[in-house]
């Protein structure tokens, strides 16, 4: 797959560029190798650079790092674009002392979120910013204690917190009539937890407020100073549905600092599992779209699929969500050709199945009308909160990082496309992930009729330095930022999930929508809150 | 709509024949380190001593296991070149010491009321099948309510974050008693990878008492259905003439 020349002169430009605005203030290096621009900025700049990328050079925001050194704390953006344009880290350091940093999200809306996260874990100010304040720490803990510098104590239970049982949230919606209906964190069936607090005037929903992270267990913070090895098993289980595209992800990063790659076995190995992974995932949430709108019949249907997929899983990998696949330098263990080649029959059997399941779905008028111009998202409002995944594809965006950086064994001819649609409602994701499903099982099919043979791991010596494991989970696209210390120990893990980025635009598609439509929408995202917690 | 009743018609029962028969079916649960029969070897001793989860203990003849610790990393069985085989079979809720089941009014219908306190979501998907075709727990008197009000088993999943701990405290109060605590998967059984730390407490066990605990990492649907028929009353062991 030869990359698109325009985009790799327009990545190539960019020290001359940034010359010609910033007139110095801004140091460029260029790797041309692993297609990297690192951006020196200084607090004045930050603002007009980031602007600059994502709006004129139209790259997509990543995430956040920050990372507390000896003497300064060191914030990377992180960007990046269509296939060849490639990634662009924009630095910034500040001394220890200074915790107000311009905020960037008046210009970059996705980085609204991840701005608050830092603003409560890292004590920073992010200057501009509307609306700081709690958000990952509930409204318990103690204001001035943030959890992720590096002289809070992890391991220790936090001892001077008691949750406030009084605690109200504050109403926007001044109106006679106006109301708000809480639901959560405790609710339905099998949700998991959060709370949305959602405003209405009779029927419409009019505000979508999320207040989310009663799942936060930390794990940026108990993985400091970890063994990778300990570190790949958080990596693997804080969203247990993503472990194999979450560890991979985590993998990958390491092998990247270590300059080691994966054999050529295990890289289409993991190419056949992950995509196994993504078939399951969207298999569920297809049943969970269908039980949504109270079909029970095709959630069913769906439901058999999924438990077969499981089951098949279980059976070839010995667990049933890919548990211990994964591992640095490749994989745990090796499948044959001969079960790749079941395993991809199994997965034919299943689509046969979920297309018969589609067609029924597609000429059942009642659901249809429950999914048809609900929970629309504009693709200019799908840009500007940065949405990825199914979700940002259902709007007309199509970035999958599988295509942007070829990992594992993607970039070695495996052919797939990535689907898309424009509408951007609740039936446009639904199509979208039957599309998806089908490309995956196609995907597992190519991989297990093409395998070279050879081992699937290396050994690796660990290295100090730093890396980011890239990889598109079933939900989006994941980020896993890793710098390893002297000894081959984690000092800061970055984890940025598909679900948190999601969700900050979910209340695009749930406002002016009436109540009974708020869990189809929340179906037809289909986002996990373990993974957006953390 | 008929074209759906004819399509559920013809799909037939799916259903395990689970707990009056066992069921084999290959991929219905991932099995546990199989340690019985090890010999205490200096390399068995290694490996134990390796368990990133503090599952494995090496004793003076072999290797013990704690399963409500063990999260299912494959770690100690690829280390020993599969000499540690697995386990099949997914039967391995427990009362704990203070545990007692539900009386002999509850063995027609028990109310669950699950709550997620930081599952990463396997957990929380194994339940959620229970009730899908394959297992469909309706058949043993068993349903998933909505409200506390309503419940009779507080199913719990996750290590406990500390942003859960009030939630989950109001819920168990809410309940009427008799009421039993069900702990599902490592994570709510000893915190598994995540606790106890600042931001999870390591166990559900430390906040309310719990009465059964079903181990995995996650456990399969069957080992949840076992737990909750063990809670219920509803299960009875094989000496006395089969399960139920």
């Amino acid at each position: 797959m030869g990359l698109p020349l325009n985009n790799i002169v327009k990545f190539i430009e960019i020290p001359d560029e940034v010359d010609s605005r910033w007139q110095g203030r801004v140091r460029v290096n260029l790797d041309t190798v692993g297609l990297c621009a690192y951006l020196e900025s200084d607090t004045a700049c930050l603002q007009d650079v980031c602007e600059w990328l994502f709006s004129e050079l139209e790259l997509s925001f990543a995430t956040i790092v920050v990372e507390e050194n000896a003497s300064s704390l060191q914030l990377t953006y992180i960007f990046y674009g269509e296939p060849g344009a490639g990634q662009v880290n924009v630095l910034v350091n500040l001394p220890l002392s200074q915790t107000i940093v311009p905020s960037i999200s008046h210009h970059v809306h996705a980085a609204d979120w991840q701005e608050r996260e830092a603003e409560d874990l890292f004590g920073l100010v992010f200057e501009g910013h509307p609306r700081l304040g709690d958000f990952v720490l509930h409204e318990e803990w103690p204001e001035g204690v943030n959890p992720m510098r590096k002289s809070f104590n992890a391991a220790m239970p936090y001892p001077n917190r008691e949750p406030d049982p009084d605690w109200r949230p504050m109403a926007l919606v001044e109106s006679q009539g106006a109301f708000m209906m809480p639901v959560g964190p405790v609710y339905s069936d099998y949700a998991e937890s959060a709370h949305f607090l959602l405003e209405t005037v009779g029927e419409d929903v009019i505000r979508t407020i999320l207040r989310f992270f009663y799942k936060y267990r930390g794990i940026e913070k108990i993985s400091e100073g970890k063994t990778v090895d300990d570190v790949l098993l958080i990596a693997e289980r804080f969203s247990g549905t993503c472990a194999f595209a979450h560890s991979l992800a985590f993998c990958q990063a390491v092998e990247e600092i270590c300059g080691v790659e994966a054999p050529e076995r295990a890289k289409a190995l993991r190419a056949l599992l992950a995509e196994l992974e993504r078939f399951r995932h969207h298999v569920t949430a297809i049943a969970g779209i269908c039980a949504s709108t109270g079909l029970a019949v095709a959630a069913s249907q769906a439901q058999i699929s999924e438990e077969k997929l499981l089951r098949l899983t279980c059976r070839f990998t010995g667990h049933r969500y890919l548990f211990g696949a994964n591992t640095i330098g490749g994989l745990s263990f090796d499948l044959t050709d001969e079960e790749c080649g079941k395993i991809s029959t199994a997965a034919w059997d299943i689509t046969d199945k979920l297309k018969e399941l589609k067609e029924m779905l597609m000429f059942t008028s009642s659901f249809l009308d429950r999914l048809e111009q609900v929970g629309m998202v504009s693709a200019d409002n799908a840009v500007s909160y940065g949405l990825v995944g199914p979700v940002a594809r259902a709007s007309g965006l199509s970035r999958d990082l599988r295509e942007i950086w070829p990992y594992a064994g993607y970039g070695n001819g495996l052919r797939f496309h990535v689907p898309r649609e424009q509408e951007g409602d609740g039936y446009a994701r639904l199509r979208v992930l039957f599309a998806e499903a089908e490309q995956s099982v196609n995907l597992i099919s190519q991989v297990a009729s093409s395998l070279s043979s050879g081992p699937v791991n290396v050994d690796i010596d660990l290295k100090p330095g730093y890396a980011l494991g890239r990889v598109e989970a079933p939900l989006g696209a994941a980020f896993h930022w890793v710098r390893l210390g002297e000894n081959g120990e984690v000092l800061r893990y970055r984890v940025m999930t598909p679900s948190f980025v999601n969700w900050h635009g979910f209340h695009l598609a749930a406002e002016n929508f009436a109540f009974q439509d708020f869990p189809i929408i929340m179906a037809t995202f289909g986002l996990c809150i373990a993974e957006s917690d953390r | 709509m008929t074209k759906w009743v004819v399509k559920g018609l013809k799909t037939g029962i799916k259903t395990t024949g689970y707990p009056g028969i066992h069921e084999t079916a290959e991929g219905v649960s991932p099995g546990r380190p199989g340690v019985s029969g090890i010999e205490g070897t200096e390399d068995f001793k290694s490996i134990a001593e390796s368990c990133p989860a503090d599952a494995l203990t090496s004793t003076k003849d072999g290797i013990s296991l704690e399963q409500r610790r063990c999260i299912d990393c494959f770690r100690c069985s690829r280390l020993a070149q599969n000499r540690i085989t697995r386990d099949d079979g997914y039967e391995w809720a427990d009362f704990t010491a203070a545990g007692k089941p539900l009386g002999p009014a509850f063995t027609r219908s028990v109310h669950i009321r699950i709550v997620d306190a930081g599952a990463c979501a396997a957990c929380l998907s194994e339940i959620k099948l229970m009730a899908s075709p394959y297992y469909n727990v309706h058949r043993l008197g068993l349903f998933i309510t909505p409200t506390p009000r309503m419940a009779d088993v507080l199913m719990v999943a996750g290590p406990l974050t500390e942003h859960m701990r009030l939630s989950l405290e109001k819920t168990f109060e809410a309940m009427p008693t008799p009421k039993v605590v069900i702990a599902v998967g490592t994570c709510a059984l000893s915190g598994g990878v995540f606790g106890p730390s600042f931001a999870a407490q390591g166990g559900i066990g430390k906040t309310m008492p719990v009465d059964v605990e079903i181990p995995g990492c996650p456990p399969p649907p069957l080992a949840i259905i076992h737990g909750l028929l063990l809670a219920s009353g509803k299960f009875r062991k094989q000496k006395d003439g089969g399960a139920l």
